[in-house]
């Protein structure tokens, strides 16, 4: 009823994840995109003041406080990409 | 039906997505990320506001079994004595203690960490039971992490006083993000996340009032009654950057709606700024607003006004505003235990609540008439934190 | 769902099909790109000029986990193999190095150093993994390029110097 807008988010976004997911698996390389920041360039990323989840603990504390006040919930853990080390 | 609607709709693709990335995961071998490092965490924290007193400690612990596999624990203690303005108006103040417990485990494969968490939320009145799964991975020359997760909550709830009484409800999420790295000083993430409960969604001792003419105090007041079903959609945007002289801004943005015509945003400013090797300090500032559930009022006109009736200020139009401050004080290394890095960390939030529908029933006015409620809260974290 | 929707699905999914992002490294089998570079004893070392021996290189900085862990193996492979005509160079990448000059401090590494802080050599060897391991061989040709560090590497370090040792 009200919510076939959310779910066609919901298939939106995963249809887009799929699509992405098939970039990564082709190895046919007709065009090529350059990573633009290269692995040696990463060090700002990588330092531990960029980190959202710089202390964890504190932030399921954080998440947990306003969880149980407020109506909204969900998309608040951070997604990966710092270091890129290998 | 909506329910079966979240499965079909959601569940599906995502287990098509995940067969997917573990094709992808195997095929092209190269490079690998690597599991985050060894720490344990001690923290604890103190929330003081509107009537209600919670304090508690926490544990947090991290360790890698190999390169590949790494272990979580968590442990969280909530001891409650509340007398707020919902306690005062219709019950007496009350003292209770929530246990929760968290076990995870990752597995990294490649370029893909998957991991796995159980956990176990406690309290004589409330059982929560979830599970989930999450799947990451780097890709487009490691610029971009995508990530899935699934989780399925089950809960169970008990009233006290009412031996009889027991209630369930499910929850199922699921939550794609995407983390770009967009230049050497700025990355991006985007996650979305939908939910849907079904089942006994309020508070068994909570009710809603509504005006009686035929008694004294004008007032009456008749138990609440939620929908069996609750569907939420929540987008987030978040943004991090570098400044040249050492510090760090975050940005975050969500928007969130809901079944129950809910519909909130809020938006939070972080700095971080080291002071030399030692000190860190970091600035919050937050922003949260919503729009009130549809079946919603703080008085009803009389009884039985609608088929769904809530009176819960979680559910109210309202809004709220945090400022926070931080330091975390970083152990120099001679005196440091060999690898061990150690750091402490004092954290304070001031949180201000400003409800516009939702009345203080114990102030004066009238019945209908009462001030809005709002009120100020004080959260406190001390924690330290080893790395190891 | 119209037709132009589903017209849209068929075109991406096509491009998608042609793009992807180059992960290939340096080419084993070239020449290796010749430079050089003052190590942190002020000394300049040329790379053709160790042409006899055989040269491994890695490329690290102290803010990549694994490439920290990797220092002390490479000590150990220098220590090992340096009198059969091995050489470990180590090429710091980072762009301000105050914090790689650090890491050093705290280790007593005998092999060189190098700085590479304009990323110009990190370029021309296209490095695409923190930390990135290239072994030449006597003749200066790139014969074995590992990107990233886990644990074992070392032994596929070993056993690929041994091979050249034979030759």
């Amino acid at each position: 009823m009200k919510l076939k807008k959310e779910f066609l988010v919901i298939k939106l976004v995963l249809k887009v994840a799929f699509l992405l997911s098939l970039f990564s698996l082709t190895g046919c390389a007709s065009l090529s995109i350059e990573p633009w920041v290269k692995p040696y360039e990463r060090q700002n990323l990588a330092d531990p003041i960029m980190r959202l989840s710089r202390h964890p603990i504190a932030n399921m504390h954080v998440a947990h406080v306003l969880e149980a006040r407020e109506a909204s919930r969900g998309a608040d853990a951070s997604g990966g990409g710092g270091c890129g080390c290998n | 039906m909506l329910q079966e609607g979240v499965v079909v709709v959601v569940i599906k693709p995502t287990v098509r997505l995940l067969i997917l990335w573990l094709l992808s995961a195997i095929s092209t071998v190269s490079e690998a990320a690597v599991l985050e490092a060894d720490r344990a965490d001690v923290l604890y924290h103190s929330y003081e506001g509107g009537g209600m007193k919670i304090d508690g400690p926490a544990i947090l612990l991290r360790k890698k079994a190999t390169e590949a596999v790494a272990f979580t624990a968590y442990y969280y203690v909530d001891t409650i004595s509340s007398a707020s303005v919902d306690v005062l108006s219709t019950a007496s103040p009350y003292s209770e203690e929530r246990n929760e417990g968290q076990l995870g485990a990752e597995y990294l494969y490649d370029k893909t960490i998957m991991s796995f968490n159980l956990r176990q939320s406690d309290e004589d009145d409330f059982l929560a039971q979830s599970l989930s799964v999450n799947v990451s991975q780097d890709t487009f020359g490691d610029l971009t992490n995508l990530s899935l997760g699934f989780s399925y909550g089950d809960n169970e709830i008990k009233r006290n006083g009412d031996e009889s009484f027991l209630a369930q409800s499910e929850q199922y999420r699921i939550s794609a993000g995407i983390n770009q790295i967009l230049t050497r000083n700025l990355t991006a993430n985007l996650r979305v996340e939908a939910i849907a409960d079904e089942g006994f969604l309020n508070n068994p001792y909570r009710t809603v009032r509504f005006v009686d003419t035929s008694i004294p105090s004008g007032v009456g007041y008749q138990a609440e009654i939620y929908p069996q079903t609750r569907n939420s959609l929540a987008t987030k945007l978040s943004v991090s950057y570098f400044l040249p002289y050492r510090a760090a801004v975050f940005f975050h943005y969500r928007y969130f709606n809901d079944s129950w015509e809910i519909k909130s945003t809020d938006a939070e400013l972080n700095y971080r700024h080291p002071i030399g090797d030692e000190f860190e300090i970091e600035f919050k500032v937050r922003y949260y607003q919503q729009s009130q559930a549809e079946f919603y009022s703080d008085l009803f006109p009389y009884k039985d006004a609608q088929n769904y009736l809530a009176r819960d200020k979680e559910l109210s139009d309202y809004d709220n505003a945090t400022f926070g401050i931080g330091v975390t004080y970083l152990l120099p290394k001679y005196l440091s235990f060999e690898n061990l890095r150690s750091e402490a960390t004092l954290q304070w939030d001031y949180i201000d609540f400003n409800y516009n529908n939702f009345r203080d029933p114990t102030s004066d006015g009238g019945v209908g008439n009462e001030s809005l409620y709002g009120f100020s809260a004080n959260v406190f974290r001390a924690f330290v934190s080893v790395n190891f | 769902m119209s037709l132009k929707h589903y017209y849209c699905k068929v075109v991406f999914t096509v491009i998608s099909l042609f793009i992807s992002i180059n992960v290939q490294a340096l080419t084993i089998g070239q020449d290796a790109p010749d430079f050089t570079l003052k190590n942190m004893q002020g000394k300049n070392l040329n790379l053709t000029e160790q042409r006899g021996n055989i040269v491994l290189i890695n490329f690290w900085a102290s803010w990549c986990g694994p490439c920290r862990k990797e220092m002390p193996i490479l000590q150990k492979l220098q220590d090992k193999y340096q009198e059969l005509g091995v050489e470990v160079w180590g090429i710091n990448v980072e762009q301000e190095n105050q914090a790689g000059k650090n890491f050093l401090a705290d280790l007593n590494l005998s092999f060189p150093i190098f700085f590479d802080q304009t990323n110009k050599l990190s370029k021309t060897y296209q490095i695409k993994a923190m930390p990135t391991t290239v072994i030449i061989d006597r003749d200066g040709v790139v014969r074995y390029v590992y990107l990233g560090y886990q644990d074992g590497y070392e032994k596929k370090y070993a056993k690929a110097i041994k091979t050249l040792i034979r030759e």
